[in-house]
């Protein structure tokens, strides 16, 4: 019952949204981070209402610029911006044509002819977003730019386990498999050592990268050691290529070291959450008993990645702008 | 002006053991007289006062992309490039469009310099037909055509047999090959130095190792066949320590760092500065201090530019797609005087004798020295004059450098070549 | 004008613009007690109105409308027979000046518990100004669903409309020049309790 609501002065920290864009998990602030997931907050009960829409970014025009394919994060932030009633538009380039002839800032400069606000971009080379928002008027919001940055997915994930455990701080987080190859482990690091949680990456040493340790992370080679102490765990996707390039054996041998499996998961805490940022390989990284299990969190990261990508389009759509550079 | 006089300049001529204040009468585009108060007798006077008077700059390593990218530079941009720079001598890579891998090529950019003038442009030719690393070009035709030295560079010899069949059949003509040591299977596609900061950024990394483990098969190679291996601008701490092994062993080989190598680190990548995206990539500080200690100890000979143009559109991209290189003409002497001479690592006369002298003579060019009766290609240099690098104001038709913005000490005041005046132009 | 970060985050008046260093109070126009003989008629009036409590729900508006709504349900509890859900909603969504000269405001939830379809909705809120708040109310409670009516009832009012909106309910009229600040301090919140009229210092036309 509402009435049973107590209401306090606000705890929120002063911390204002002044960031133009939104590239990466390094470059945010504690309170920053915060902001987004006490915007988030605010934003899920939209989802749950009979007219799912809110009108605060009427009038502004979002385009979803993907230069790789990805159903869901893309899914996900078109709907975020259909809920606050902003116009979506899809360009869906394959990188391939950029070949042709015409550069990413082209593809950008014809955008912006039409006077977009937000550029929502996915890209397979770490940079792109960066590069893109050095000379783009409009807001930037990186939806994953190769092995470099994916931070709305890491906020969702922050935000789940704010939301599942109560806290992020103090928790021992557990993230598995391809991290070299992994913008969302790169993002998960920041964000979750900033909030104060204890990272621990486990991987065959061919699926790390060099000095990973530097970035206030424990390195591990074995999952059923490193899964014990864990209170999350954090799987990736092993991609077939990885495969071919002989970072891994055979995906079998990999599974049988370090795929999760009910038996490896019965080390585990009894209150562990299984998390993931989809799709999920099943009976390679994930085994499908564990993905679809109690101590999965995988379909609320979804759920949660629509209010987080409300607040952030909502925060850099606020955020003040500089003029056009030349 | 058949006479010049350079008054009151301060000498550096490492080659003669020069170093002073004395005067330089040019006739007839040789040095006629380097002695204490030349009167002028009707000759032109220079006042050099407070200036160095140092033999001509001579870079081992310039892209000049003609033919094929004229849109990237032209000879004729390249070439007042290095006059500003102070260089009086550039020896250009065959990586153009056709590589200069026949005498045709050569020639022309034979005919090309000679018809633009001002500095001297020696061509390098191909080590491979197409620079494929597959067969073996004309070497003797080539060098007969002008070649100074010959390298795939851009591209490693990567095939061991025919690399030791270069050196071999290279050791008639008594010159080098000039390997751009780099094992590709080991830098697997990497776009800058395996380490922290490539992992920050989730880029590529190529290991160290993957320029040592060539170096170190090509100083054995060199050893087997007694052939000069020269390596191009050389990177990280292993390859240095390979290197001064195999000179204490009297194997033949010859080393040469660029000045970005000895100024900067991976640091400058920053967040996916393309103008750092070099290759090979700019490693840690622990190998800008070694390729320093290199240049101390004499193993590593000289410092060539490896200027390489591109344009803004292939720049100004992500740095994956960003092509590997920088234009270096024009900052290289004010760089290695922050890198080496105000840090106290190098003197001047150690500084010039990496930049002419030692160039010169793994080249055999003219050059490199002001002894009388020698060519008169020599520059001035202001070693207090403060500018700050514009690379928009860069003759060079490339505009990119990680040094943009940087104040340095030590200008270019005139560069003669052959006694003729090609800067101030 | 950039958005003032005000105490009520509200649309602020756009007329008017002036430089101001400050204000001071020039008249207490509610104390404690007054604040409570308001918030009693009023409840007394909504019942009267509504001829009892049934279908009655009360929608505050974030910060101290909600609070006020809490009390003012307690009111009408304590004279009807029905309980009387309370709402909070966050219009910051629906302001019509989010705008890009500064960052935009905290949202808040809005925490509505109940289906608003078929009630009779009062809105509540501490001050009725330009009536931008309350526009803004009625679009966001249009989107949570159709009550059969909706009344406003306010603490104060102290008019300078910009809109067609008039309170049903007000617990005082102040008569305020534009410049002028009307301030609800709230025991919850502010640790007093009154209402108080502030005046700029130094106000400075531009």
């Amino acid at each position: 019952m509402a009435n049973g609501v107590t209401m306090t002065k606000d705890a929120v920290s002063a911390a204002a949204w002044t960031k133009k864009d939104l590239l990466g998990l390094r470059e945010l602030s504690v309170e920053e981070i915060r902001l987004v997931l006490q915007t988030a907050e605010s934003f899920r009960e939209i989802s749950l209402r009979p007219i799912k829409k809110v009108p605060a970014l009427r009038g502004k025009t979002v385009v979803n610029l993907f230069f790789e394919p990805s159903t869901r994060t893309r899914t996900s932030f078109e709907l975020a911006a259909k809920r606050l009633s902003a116009d979506i538009v899809n360009i869906t380039a394959q990188s391939s044509s950029l070949t042709k002839g015409e550069t990413v800032l082209d593809t950008v400069r014809n955008l912006e002819a039409l006077k977009v606000d937000i550029l929502v971009i996915r890209h397979a080379a770490a940079g792109v977003p960066h590069l893109i928002a050095r000379h783009a008027a409009a807001s930037v919001i990186n939806a994953g730019d190769g092995a470099h940055e994916h931070p709305t997915q890491a906020l969702l994930d922050l935000f789940t386990i704010q939301e599942k455990k109560g806290r992020v701080a103090g928790l021992n987080v557990c993230i598995v498999g391809d991290i070299a190859h992994s913008r969302v482990a790169r993002s998960n690091i920041w964000g979750l050592t900033k909030l104060g949680a204890r990272v621990t990456v486990c991987a065959p040493p061919t699926l790390l990268p060099p000095q990973i340790e530097q970035l206030g992370v424990t390195v591990s080679h074995r999952v059923d050691e490193a899964i014990r102490a864990a209170d999350v765990v954090m799987l990736l996707r092993i991609q077939h290529e990885r495969q071919e390039a002989q970072l891994v054996p055979s995906l079998r041998e990999y599974r049988l070291r370090y795929g999760l499996d009910r038996e490896r998961l019965k080390q585990a805490k009894p209150d562990v959450l299984i998390m993931h940022p989809g799709p999920v390989n099943r009976g390679v990284e994930l085994d499908s008993s564990v993905a679809d299990g109690p101590y999965s969190v995988i379909l609320d990261q979804v759920t949660n990645g629509l209010a987080v990508r409300m607040a952030v389009l909502y925060l850099v759509s606020g955020a003040p702008k500089v003029e056009e550079e030349s | 002006m058949s006479k010049l006089l350079i008054k009151n300049g301060y000498l550096i001529d490492p080659a003669n053991q020069r170093d002073g204040t004395f005067d330089v009468l040019i006739e007839r585009g040789k040095i006629a007289a380097i002695e204490t108060a030349i009167p002028a007798n009707g000759a032109k006077i220079i006042d050099a006062a407070g200036q160095l008077v140092v033999p001509g700059l001579i870079d081992l390593h310039t892209h000049l992309r003609q033919p094929g990218r004229e849109d990237k530079e032209t000879i004729e941009t390249g070439v007042q490039a290095a006059a500003r720079g102070g260089f009086t001598t550039v020896c250009v890579m065959p990586n153009t469009t056709p590589p200069l891998d026949e005498r045709s090529h050569v020639d022309f950019i034979q005919q090309e310099s000679r018809r633009i003038g001002g500095i001297c442009v020696q061509p390098i030719g191909a080590v491979t037909k197409g620079r494929q690393g597959l067969e073996l070009t004309d070497f003797g035709e080539l060098f007969e055509a002008g070649c100074v030295a010959l390298s795939d560079d851009g591209h490693p010899v990567s095939d061991s047999h025919l690399m030791r069949r270069a050196l071999e059949y290279a050791k008639v003509f008594q010159r080098p090959i000039i390997q751009h040591a780099e094992d590709r299977q080991l830098a697997a596609g990497g776009v800058m130095h395996e380490g922290l900061i490539a992992t920050t950024l989730g880029l590529r990394g190529m290991p160290s190792e993957a320029e040592s483990v060539m170096v170190a098969r090509d100083v054995a190679l060199a050893e087997l066949t007694g052939g000069w291996v020269h390596f191009a601008h050389l990177s990280c701490a292993q390859s240095v320590e390979v290197v001064r092994q195999a000179k204490r062993r009297g194997i033949r080989v010859t080393c040469e760092v660029t000045p970005h190598h000895v100024a900067l680190t991976h640091e400058a990548v920053g967040e996916f500065d393309t103008r750092a995206k070099v290759n090979p990539p700019l490693r840690t500080e622990q190998d800008r201090t070694a390729l320093i200690e290199g240049l101390r100890d004499g193993t590593i000979d000289c410092i060539a530019t490896d200027h390489a143009p591109h344009t803004d559109w292939e720049k100004d991209a992500d740095f994956d797609a960003a092509p590997f290189g920088i234009g270096g003409l024009e900052t290289a002497l004010g760089v290695c005087a922050r890198a080496l001479i105000e840090s106290k690592h190098l003197s001047w006369a150690q500084l010039i004798g990496k930049l002419s002298v030692h160039p010169a003579q793994i080249a055999g060019v003219s050059g490199g020295t002001l002894a009388k009766g020698a060519d008169a290609d020599l520059t001035l240099i202001d070693p207090e004059a403060t500018w700050t690098v514009d690379p928009s104001r860069f003759a060079s038709k490339s505009k990119h450098s990680p040094f943009a913005g940087w104040t340095l000490h030590g200008a270019v005041v005139r560069v003669l070549v052959r006694g003729a005046e090609v800067f101030p132009a | 004008m950039a958005e003032s970060p005000a105490r009520h985050e509200k649309p602020q008046p756009e007329s008017g613009a002036f430089f101001v260093s400050g204000f001071r109070e020039k008249a207490k126009v509610l104390d404690g007690a007054a604040i409570r003989r308001a918030l009693t008629r009023v409840a007394h009036e909504i019942v009267e109105h509504h001829k009892g409590t049934e279908h009655l729900a009360l929608i505050g508006i974030r910060t101290r409308g909600a609070l006020l709504a809490q009390r003012l349900a307690r009111e009408i509890e304590a004279i009807g027979e029905h309980p009387v859900p309370v709402g909070i909603l966050d219009i910051t969504l629906y302001r019509d000046d989010l705008s890009r000269i500064a960052p935009n405001p905290v949202v808040h939830a809005t925490e509505i518990s109940f289906d608003v379809a078929g009630l009779h909705l009062i809105l509540v809120d501490d001050v009725l100004f330009t009536g931008r708040t309350i526009r803004a109310a009625l679009n966001a409670i249009s989107d949570l669903g159709r009550p059969n009516t909706i009344q406003l009832a306010v603490l104060v009012d102290r008019g300078h409309r910009e809109l067609p909106i008039r309170a049903d309910y007000v617990g005082k009229n102040i008569p305020t020049s534009l410049q002028e600040r009307v301030d609800v301090r709230l025991n919850e919140l502010d640790e007093k309790e009154e209402v108080v009229l502030e005046v700029p210092v130094d106000a400075e036309r531009s």
